[in-house]
């Protein structure tokens, strides 16, 4: 599962680069796998006000639909418009042509609740072991 | 997460070593998917898959009386059924509502076999027993001693028929016959649950194990890939096949969900025949429907139906279609929009998104 070094992370499994005044908002390697393949988006409007903690968006694959959650308050500047006709970009590029959104933030990023990609890969093995402890609790 | 004891299939060991992801299915640990679903869908719709479907339940019914008690249980007509031919029927409660659905094999005049959704067996097996009452009848549930494999998709026939010599080209659709697949004595049933020719196989769970790795290895050239319970759905959904739990249940009749082909009316009584007697008399309140999305959004289970924004049902499946490239969906709606062509809205996280009534099966192969 990869994770990039120079992103930064929710427990919410989305990534976040942030450039100048701009943060790009995506969904990562772990939950793309997670979801299977994606096969459809809602993003919302450009110019759309968000706010740190809100769904922001919908991503659905074919079991299953989840919530996109923004770890920044801001105003949505950009959205990714191939994921339109190509949802399956998700699963294929994740962190690049997968991209979801660009957020202009109102403050500087609330690193509280986001990881550096060190905390996020061990927030991943977490989970793995938390997976691995309820299999062996369904073994025979 | 489920962390009840899962029961699993002879060949739960094998899904683990091909990568699959495994769920909680009504009770078993299932193979939800492995190299994807629309991968898998897609290998289906034009070469061919293999499926593990030893949850499903088999319960023998055998004696003089066995007839009569299969035709008093299920809506369609097994007296009718020829020695290796195979019915499809609902079984309905006395207000009609649906317990099940399942397959009748007739293997002699006094021998029947039934196969039922996995949830549904143990309630299917007590409802039988139950109506043993004055019958020359045995019903023994052997479901645990039954692993069931299906190979489905165009190329399903060249791939077994490379390892049986039995001519798979003279089993006719909705037969059976007993033969040796890789030397194994099984049951061979033309059947399946996706929209495609194909086989199911019955044998004892002891074979299964090599049966379905000599399966995967006889398709390799044909491009065989193992399918999941995720494929399975959108399989049997886009060639507009029920499913128990979603089209049918307790509170669903049959003339509801458009099996009426499967009611025999003129056959002797049946348990649930008055009230599905009376209900086609009256008329019918809702029906099933099948359509497709005309403005963005995948509909799911349970999202409300409107129309003008007045709730006139709700959806019972819903998923993109992967061999039609489109969002659709099967629903309950009031009878008077069920009607094709119809403008229905589907409320997605709080919004009608438009949709219209169109004919089903969504997808139907090339003959």
């Amino acid at each position: 599962m990869a994770v990039l070094q120079d992103l930064k992370y929710t427990k919410e499994h989305v990534w976040v680069k942030f450039e100048a005044n701009r943060a790009r908002l995506g969904i990562t390697d772990y939950a793309q796998e997670t979801l299977g393949d994606v096969v459809f988006t809602e993003l919302p409007p450009v110019g759309k006000l968000v706010a740190k903690g809100e769904s922001i968006g919908i991503v659905e694959s074919v079991k299953s639909v989840s919530d996109i959650y923004t770890p920044l308050s801001g105003r949505v500047i950009d959205v990714n418009g191939q994921l339109a006709d190509s949802p399956e970009l998700i699963n294929q590029d994740p962190y690049g042509q997968g991209w979801l959104m660009d957020i202009e933030p109102f403050d500087a990023p609330q690193m509280d609740i986001l990881l550096d990609a060190a905390e996020y890969e061990k927030f991943l093995a977490q989970i793995q072991v938390e997976q691995e402890n309820q299999q062996n609790q369904t073994g025979p | 997460m489920a962390k009840e004891n899962l029961k699993k299939t002879p060949l739960n060991e094998k899904h683990r070593l091909l990568g699959a992801k495994m769920v909680d299915f009504g009770g078993w640990e299932m193979p939800v998917q492995y190299s994807g679903i629309l991968e898998e869908h897609r290998a289906v719709r034009g070469k061919a898959g293999l499926f593990d479907v030893s949850h499903m339940g088999e319960i023998d019914v055998q004696g003089p009386d066995a007839l009569i008690l299969v035709n008093k249980v299920i809506t369609n007509d097994a007296a009718k059924l020829a020695v290796k031919q195979i019915l499809y029927s609902p079984m309905v409660y006395e207000n009609g509502g649906v317990m099940d659905d399942l397959l009748v094999y007739k293997l002699a005049e006094d021998h029947y076999y039934l196969v039922v959704n996995a949830s549904n067996t143990e309630k299917d097996f007590q409802w039988l027993l139950e109506n043993t009452e004055k019958l020359n009848v045995q019903v023994v549930n052997i479901s645990a001693h039954t692993a069931q494999i299906a190979i489905q998709g165009p190329k399903a026939e060249v791939i077994l028929q490379k390892l049986t010599d039995y001519n798979l080209n003279s089993l006719k659709y909705y037969r059976f016959d007993f033969a040796k697949v890789d030397g194994v004595a099984g049951l061979v049933s033309r059947t399946g649950y996706t929209g495609e020719d194909g086989f199911e196989i019955y044998a004892g769970p002891e074979f299964a194990g090599q049966m379905w790795e000599k399966i995967l290895d006889a398709g390799k050239d044909e491009g065989i890939l193992p399918i999941g319970l995720g494929a399975r759905d959108t399989l049997r959904f886009e060639a507009g096949l029920p499913l128990y739990g979603q089209e049918l249940s307790p509170e669903i009749t049959p003339w509801e969900a458009g099996l009426g082909l499967f009611v025999k009316l003129d056959k002797e009584d049946f348990i649930g025949k008055a009230a599905l007697v009376k209900q086609k008399q009256e008329g019918l309140t809702r029906r099933l429907i099948g359509f497709e999305m005309v403005e963005r959004g995948i509909p799911r289970s349970h999202y409300p139906i409107a129309v003008n924004g007045q709730e006139i049902g709700w959806v019972s499946s819903g998923s993109y279609a992967p061999s039609l490239d489109k969002n659709i969906g099967l629903g309950f709606v009031d009878a008077q929009f069920a009607l094709l062509g119809a403008e229905i809205e589907v409320v997605i996280r709080g919004k009608g998104v438009k949709a219209k009534v169109v004919k089903t099966p969504f997808y139907k192969r090339e003959a």
